[in-house]
């Protein structure tokens, strides 16, 4: 098997790509074909996990069994999930896996000291197009080495079979043959600010404003609600900043020197002042105009601005789940004669 | 006393005292407007918007004439349904108004079909009503212009009497004075005509706004509406052109600034004929562009540009040298209206259906259509017009005073409409019989302690708003022109008691953050105590005062929406503003450092 057909680089896939890339490696490669500018990185396709599940498949079943679970049955599924994690983190990866992964580091530090990367899960199937499997796949981030960015390639695949994951399927009906995961390595951004923004109003569903949510550091301190981020409120045409709280930061999440994550406190001259200007605020308004409309609806992002840049980096960019499935009924209705629209004012007790 | 622990009632009218000292100035206004036991049943409220400060005993004829044309048409000429007229009372030269609602649903019911009759056809033929409007306005001035000046003369000419002419100076005098104010009455019909049909279908569009776009600002609909060539624009565009000529003609040199309007004026003369081609341009943007009062207009001493030159020729000044710093005043009206296409455009596409893009095209035509008139009519009738009247009842003070009444022709002004009436009738009865007139022996005190009640009465500051606050406001009129709604007043009544005393919250009415000393600006000649960077407290900001905004950091009102004229003329500036503040002028202290944050609404006292 080539390394094209294990490796594909973001500039080289997008959404259509989403069964062999998943659909986070898919957004990714749509982005940054749209010119957004995102962490560079490539996403290891379902083939390799299919190269890997075939050899497990042949000691003994997986899919298979997933299938003959009870949606409801928690116990059989904790069990289950016990063994094929187990099973995951024992079975080396294939050669060609192993090496395509190193290659491809290798082509993305781009001969520089190898930098850390972030290991995504990128899960897909057939069944869904708009599966999300939203935060049921692990994420490591600040991985270092070759040797840990294939050990984790091996958690994200062993992801797929947590409880939270399998009953999602199980509760879905999702043919597990037609189920795969994907893998996204991207460089890591050492951030200076980073946070989420939605492309219209979380609390009222209004799609003329945007929502950006930011505190210092790594995005990890705000998604994971352990800082109170400072909280902007943007009209998506006029860009006029019509809510611009700066609150308290007194944390931030920072790489630590041995891989992963630590929260150390914000110095005290940082924790009352905004993490983003009112220009880089514009700046992400235009790039969330930019992607939404490239997708057609509204999105959730994760952006990050990385140490000493100016440039502003989607991590991620997901649709908006929560407001868009809600059938909006219309506001108003042509009237056959539009003098009477004036009645709402005049018309009596509203 | 635990200050959270208040009732949701502002004081009762019988509660509210007359200033001791004071009660002969108050006796003069009419009876119809001074508190009565019934009005402890009602609700109202100050209107600081329109008279932010006492009022003379004629001015009140601009209050009378405003209410009595504004009843007229909202209860009998187009029938609104839920609201009739609007009552007035004056206390300590305060002037409190209470709408009267209609809440009977059968009532409801038939005055809503006659308002379909009435009001629908004004929409359906604006512009051609509005064509219309314009002419009646043009010809009510020249008609006002054309009133002879109020004289006496010794003997009547000759010629009147070869003429045959059959009446004498003594009755063209009262004659002049009842179509004076006749004219002015005529004047509130006319601009009560259109203009709440206007603000009700901008306030429909504004409200399909809001619900479509639950988080969109009210200056942004108010952008989508704003049209950019309305003729309260016309003044400073005029300034702007009279300092680009001064620069084209080479005589900028002129316009130092400080130097005062006669030495301005005496430095062209010097210049031949460059000097004397700008004084032409002068007169050319003078008529009529200089009748613009430098208040709101309601106030004899709102004076215009006209009357006064210094206040036009100091931002003439400083736009010279604006210009010589290489700075465009030109405003680019033809990218602002481009601009404003695309905000209407990029909206109507974030609309969720087809039935909404439907209703917002029918509303935002209808408001389109309306508009010309919300931003037009307050040159002709507000300023113009007014401008016309007061100096016209200022000539017959002259005559008053030539005849010993009073020591000075603006004593006129402290009689009431009645009252002025009586002098002149008193001033042709000694003219005809030959003896003396008797005001001079009746006036003169009575100004002189009307005068000073007026200079008390300035330093009491007045309850907000009387009586029990309503559920709901439910009256189109009062929400529409003053901002009032059940929000604005519970933010009044827990104005003292709220968790942060330091902040005041009101309407965002232009976007943009600045820190500077606040001025508590409460009467027009208070305005040159502004330096450069200081921030206007005001209780309502005019347009007119366009020319200091160049100086000022931000601007902060009592009263206001952001579809007041202060908040369009404040966008057009950039100058951040907050506005319907209640109470900013007495819970900021003059020379403390706040924070206006204008596209928040929030206004800081730093210390």
């Amino acid at each position: 098997m080539g390394p094209s057909a294990l490796v594909g680089w973001f500039a080289d896939i997008g959404l259509a790509d989403r069964l062999e890339v998943g659909g986070k490696g898919g957004s990714l490669g749509e982005l940054t074909r749209a010119g957004i500018a995102v962490p560079p990185g490539f996403v290891l396709k379902t083939a390799a996990f299919e190269r890997f599940i075939e050899a497990l498949e042949n000691e003994s079943p997986v899919r298979e069994r997933v299938e003959s679970l009870e949606a409801e049955d928690l116990g059989a599924m904790t069990d289950l999930s016990a063994r094929l994690r187990a099973r995951f983190a024992a079975t080396p990866l294939p050669a060609d896996v192993s090496d395509a992964i190193a290659r491809a580091l290798e082509e993305l530090s781009n001969g520089a000291a190898q930098s850390s990367v972030a290991v995504r899960s990128s899960a897909t199937t057939e069944d869904a197009a708009d599966a999300s499997f939203a935060g049921l796949q692990d994420t490591y981030l600040w991985v270092k080495s070759v040797q840990q960015a294939q050990d984790r390639v091996r958690s994200c695949w062993g992801s797929l079979y947590s409880v939270e994951s399998m009953s999602y399927r199980r509760k879905r009906n999702f043919k597990e043959k037609n189920v795969a995961m994907a893998v996204v390595v991207q460089t890591m951004v050492d951030a200076r600010t980073a946070g989420v923004m939605f492309t219209r109003s979380p609390l009222t569903g209004d799609r003329s404003v945007m929502t950006i949510e930011g505190s210092w550091g790594l995005g990890s301190a705000v998604v994971g609600g352990e800082v109170t981020p400072d909280r902007w409120v943007v009209a998506k045409i006029t860009g006029e900043i019509s809510v611009r709280e700066i609150s308290t930061k007194l944390i931030r999440h920072v790489a630590a020197a041995a891989g992963g994550i630590e929260t150390v406190p914000v110095p005290v001259d940082l924790q009352r002042a905004a993490c983003m200007s009112d220009d880089e605020i514009q700046c992400l308004r235009a790039i969330g105009r930019k992607v939404e409309r490239h997708y057609g609806r509204s999105q959730d992002i994760e952006w990050a601005v990385a140490r000493g840049s100016e440039e502003i980096l989607l991590l991620q960019s997901r649709p908006e789940t929560v407001w868009s499935v809600k059938e909006s009924a219309p506001v108003g209705r042509a009237a056959t004669d539009p003098s009477s629209h004036v009645l709402s004012i005049f018309g009596g007790r509203r | 006393m635990n200050a959270l622990i208040k009732p949701k009632q502002f004081p009762l009218p019988s509660s509210l005292k007359v200033v001791p000292g004071t009660e002969r100035a108050q006796a003069a206004y009419p009876y119809y407007t001074q508190f009565s036991a019934a009005d402890d049943e009602r609700f109202w409220f100050y209107n600081s918007m329109h008279f932010p400060e006492p009022m003379s005993a004629f001015d009140m004829v601009t209050a009378e004439a405003a209410y009595c044309a504004l009843g007229a048409v909202n209860t009998r000429v187009h029938c609104l349904p839920t609201t009739l007229g609007i009552d007035h009372r004056i206390i300590n030269g305060r002037v409190y108004i209470g709408g009267n609602s209609v809440t009977d649903p059968a009532e409801i019911a038939i005055r809503l079909e006659e308002f379909k009759k009435r009001a629908f056809y004004y929409y359906d033929n604006w512009e051609r009503l509005y064509d219309q409007w314009r002419a009646k306005m043009l010809k009510l001035i020249e008609d006002a212009q054309s009133l002879p000046k109020p004289e006496l003369p010794e003997l009547e000419p000759l010629a009147n009497v070869h003429a045959g002419r059959g009446v004498a100076s003594n009755h063209i005098l009262f004659d002049t004075y009842q179509k004076t104010l006749e004219g002015y009455f005529r004047m509130w019909h006319h601009h009560f005509e259109f203009l709440l049909l206007g603000y009700g279908a901008y306030m429909t569009f504004f409200e399909f706004c809001k619900k479509a776009f639950p988080e969109i600002t009210d200056q942004t609909i108010a952008r989508m509406v704003a049209g950019f060539d309305a003729e309260i624009f016309r003044p400073d565009d005029e300034l702007r052109r009279l300092a680009r000529c001064a620069v084209e003609l080479g005589v900028d040199k002129s316009f130092q600034e400080h130097a005062s309007v006669d030495e301005i004026i005496a430095s062209l003369k010097q210049k031949g004929e460059a000097g004397r081609e700008w004084l032409k341009e002068l007169e050319t943007s003078r008529n009529p562009w200089f009748n613009i009062n430098v208040g709101d207009g309601f106030y004899h001493y709102h004076r215009a540009w006209n009357d006064d030159l210094s206040m036009p020729f100091a931002s003439l000044s400083a736009y010279v040298g604006r210009l010589n710093a290489g700075e465009s005043l030109h405003r680019p009206i033809e990218k602002l209206q481009a601009e404003r296409r695309q905000i209407i455009g990029d909206y109507r596409e974030l609309l969720a259906t087809d039935d909404d893009r439907a209703a917002y095209d029918q509303m935002i035509t209808l408001a389109h259509r309306v508009f010309p008139y919300v931003e037009g009519h307050k040159f002709y009738c507000e300023h113009w017009y007014t401008n016309l009247f007061f100096n016209k009842i200022r000539q017959f003070g002259g005559l008053l005073a030539a005849h010993g009444f009073f020591p000075d022709a603006e004593d006129a002004f402290q009689l009431t409409h009645y009252e002025l009436e009586s002098a002149i009738i008193d001033l042709m009865n000694a003219w005809s019989t030959g003896s003396k007139p008797r005001g001079p022996e009746h006036w003169p005190q009575r100004v002189a302690e009307r005068r000073a009640a007026l200079a008390v009465w300035a330093k009491h500051a007045t309850a907000p708003a009387l009586g029990a606050v309503p559920d709901v406001i439910d009256d189109p009129a009062i929400v529409m022109l003053w901002g009032i709604t059940r929000e604005s007043l519970d933010r009044w009544l827990s104005a003292d008691s709220g968790p942060n005393q330091d902040e005041i919250r009101g309407v965002a009415a232009c976007r943009g953050v600045a820190e500077g000393v606040a001025r508590i600006i409460t009467t027009v000649d208070q305005m040159s105590r502004l330096k450069k960077g200081d921030i206007l407290v005001c209780q309502i900001t005019n347009p007119t005062w366009a020319p200091i905004f160049d100086k000022i950091a931000a601007a902060v009102s009592d009263i206001g929406g952001s579809m007041s004229h202060a908040a369009i003329v404040a966008r057009e500036y950039g100058l951040p503003a907050v506005v319907g503040t209640g109470n900013g002028t007495t819970r900021i202290k003059d020379g403390q450092r706040i924070r206006v944050d204008g596209g928040r609404g929030v206004v800081t006292i730093l210390h």
